[in-house]
């Protein structure tokens, strides 16, 4: 005890006095400074290099944040179809999922990245671009993608319905009425004021409409997605061959069809197995997006390292990531353990 | 035979026919420009101007630098220093594989393994001596692997059984750690021992950079561990301890020789997957600028007489990897046979 409050005293004192020495002082002044340098990929913000280092804070969180939601939402869909391939009876289909699940999870996950990358760059320029499928390029501007414009209304009514599901405890036995008419709403508004649908097209050297994910995003994205989704897979295996097999017995003998007893029994059982361990490759798709780093894409980690190269304080910057992490870490910990509670709650199946 | 039931499953009814076409039209829509890029299109030897003038795959690339990305900037003419190192630490590792190996000499052998690779590496007794940024590629992967986590794992148990202390200070301490490292990427643990760590030493005390990673490697790897231990920990029934105590054990001798060396055999496996998971995340000491298996590959293709064969390089490394990883778990699941086998004979006999 004593020991490691001495230590940490004079760990802190020598901090305190190489900062002295470096003419550093302490302190969160430094994010109202201007950042001066830009930042190449931004999500919903703009930013140029004569905002402030807090902006470019937040820009880089709002890129990890968009990453980080469309890498687990991805990988998951992926994971579950990937899963699912791998019990299939059918030795071919099993094989190949099995195939690639094995490389993914047998080689590291920032060779893949630097694969990816390099070869994105590689790609032919805009005027060549490869077209695989309608409104899709792929050239080395990156991947451009038909964008879907929904109107504002839409948006409000969906985020509505959003809200209304999250509260409906709160809105008590009206909850799922309401929740329900939102919904209706916000399909109907889509009759009244149909989205539109962008596609892109070759404009000189570079492309109009449609949306471009830059060849670092890309490659991040795809990159997280399919190394998560190797590892999610098994999981969903897992959960799935844990099923017992007296259960799905017991309900085809209740004279449920083969697939009723897939929707009413084995999916929701395996997804009570499945729900923490889901959450925790989400966590750690999360913390794996940090790799950004390697390839220049402006995560949260990445323009917290520029910020502490270029004005000398690490000390903060490396806080404020830590604090970062943990408080997510710690907030989906808490959610997994609220979860269980409920679970056990409502009758989790004894074990 | 097997080969035989798997042909006549893939097409028992006909949408598993369907199915099995699919599948194999994916196969060879995948497989035929792959097989043409690296087999029959490559080239397998000549210069970089015979590589550019072929479609396939670079394979004289990969030969010729083959040895700088197993051995990075190390320099030549002292390569078989690090060829020893490594085939010393490979033996080591092979050793610590063999259940029989499995007493108190293992530690000792390592002790002497590593002072031997470091010796050689770094170059005692006459040896030239060689900085440690001039080390590179495979030994220094390895070396990270293995004494991060031989170094990650008394701190493990250490933090595991602190964690289930009956005093709330080490209790919290150990807690605290575990929680924090395994809360945020192992880049933010890199960082922090690269670009802060230094600056709460006294400016008399400069430590290397392989050094600091090394600790912080062998840090993050002792939260892992400390978890893994500790589920090992609860699945020891309380009885052992009763036991032991009634036998007149106190809490030291009864831990190390009773619930310890049962705890840590359950959690096999586990100490397994995270082995391998840390052969692969050592990967990610590129991003603070020291030059592992990873690094030297992409080095090499930044050579501008070797231009635009990174995926080669890349190919090269992983296919080590590959190898490294698919043997490690491969090796688990042989353990775990054996001990499933020892287990139900034990309960035979009992």
């Amino acid at each position: 005890m004593g020991l490691t409050v001495t230590t940490l005293w004079w760990l802190g004192h020598n901090a305190v006095a190489s900062l002295e020495r470096h003419g550093l002082s302490l302190g969160f002044g430094f994010l109202k400074q201007p950042a001066n340098f830009a930042i190449g990929d931004t999500a919903w913000l703009s930013f140029s290099p004569e905002n402030t280092v807090g902006r470019a804070i937040l820009v880089g969180f709002l890129n990890t944040a968009l990453i980080s939601a469309l890498g687990c939402v991805l990988a998951i869909a992926l994971g579950f179809f990937v899963g699912v391939l791998r019990l299939s009876p059918n030795p071919a289909v099993g094989g190949l999922a099995r195939a690639g699940v094995e490389v993914m999870r047998n080689t590291p996950l920032l060779l893949l990245l630097l694969l990816l990358a390099a070869s994105l760059h590689g790609l032919p320029p805009a005027e060549r671009a490869l077209h695989p499928a309608p409104g899709v390029f792929l050239s080395d501007r990156g991947l451009i993608l038909p964008e879907i414009r929904v109107s504002g209304l839409t948006v409000w009514l969906g985020a509505a319905t959003l809200a209304t599901v999250l509260l409906r405890r709160a809105l008590g036995r009206l909850g799922w009425r309401v929740a329900a008419m939102a919904a209706v709403a916000s399909v109907a508004s889509l009759v009244v004021r149909p989205p539109v649908v962008g596609v892109a097209r070759l404009d000189g050297f570079n492309f109009a409409g449609g949306t471009t994910l830059s060849p670092e995003f890309a490659a991040l994205l795809a990159a997280l997605v399919l190394h998560q989704s190797a590892h999610i897979s098994e999981v969903v295996r897992g959960a799935i061959v844990a099923v017992p097999r007296g259960q799905r017995d017991a309900a085809r003998a209740l004279g449920l069809s083969r697939f009723q007893v897939l929707r009413l029994v084995t999916v929701p059982l395996a997804l009570r197995a499945m729900v923490p361990l889901l959450a925790t490759n989400c966590v750690s798709l999360i913390k794996n997006s940090s790799l950004a780093v390697a390839v220049g894409f402006p995560d949260v980690v990445s323009v917290l390292n520029t910020v502490g190269n270029q004005t000398g304080h690490n000390l903060e910057t490396m806080l404020m990531m830590m604090v970062l992490y943990l408080s997510l870490s710690f907030a989906v910990a808490g959610a997994l353990n609220r979860y269980n509670t409920a679970l056990l709650a409502r009758g989790a199946p004894a074990r | 035979m097997t080969a035989m039931i798997g042909v006549r499953r893939s097409f028992a009814t006909p949408l598993n026919t369907a199915l099995t076409m699919v599948v194999v039209s994916v196969v060879a829509v995948l497989a035929i420009p792959l097989a043409r890029w690296a087999v029959l299109d490559a080239t397998w030897s000549g210069t970089a101007q015979d590589c550019r003038a072929a479609s396939g795959a670079c394979w004289v690339f990969v030969g010729h630098k083959a040895s700088f990305i197993l051995f990075g900037l190390y320099p030549a003419a002292e390569r078989w220093r690090p060829e020893s190192a490594l085939l010393a630490l490979l033996g080591l590792i092979v050793m610590t594989g063999m259940p029989r190996c499995w007493n108190r000499w293992l530690p000792v052998a390592w002790a002497a393994g590593l002072a031997t690779a470091w010796g050689l590496m770094r170059g005692v007794g006459g040896l030239p001596v060689v900085a440690t940024q001039e080390w590179g590629g495979l030994p220094v992967t390895i070396m990270l692997t293995a004494v991060g986590l031989g170094l990650g794992f008394p701190l493990g148990v250490a933090l595991a059984l602190g964690r289930r202390s009956r005093y709330a200070v080490p209790r919290a301490i150990a807690r605290t750690l575990v929680e924090v490292v395994r809360g945020v990427p192992l880049i933010a643990v890199l960082y922090l021992a690269v670009l802060v760590f230094p600056l709460a030493l006294p400016p008399a005390i400069t430590l290397d950079k392989l050094l600091l990673v090394q600790a912080a490697v062998a840090l993050f790897a002792s939260a892992y561990l400390a978890e893994a231990v500790r589920s090992g920990l609860q699945m020891v029934p309380q009885g052992r301890m009763d036991a032991a105590s009634a036998l007149g054990l106190g809490w030291w001798p009864a831990m190390r020789l009773v619930i310890l060396p049962e705890a840590l055999r359950i959690v096999i496996p586990s100490f397994i997957s995270i082995a391998v998971g840390f052969f692969q995340d050592t990967s990610l000491i590129v991003i603070v600028g020291l030059f592992d298996l990873l690094n030297t590959a992409r080095l090499a293709a930044q050579d501008p007489a070797w231009l635009g064969f990174s995926t080669e390089a890349f190919v090269f490394v992983g296919a080590i990897y590959f190898c490294g990883s698919a043997l490690l778990s491969r090796y688990g699941r042989w353990l775990e046979h054996r001990m499933a086998a020892a287990r139900r004979g034990s309960e035979a006999t009992r």
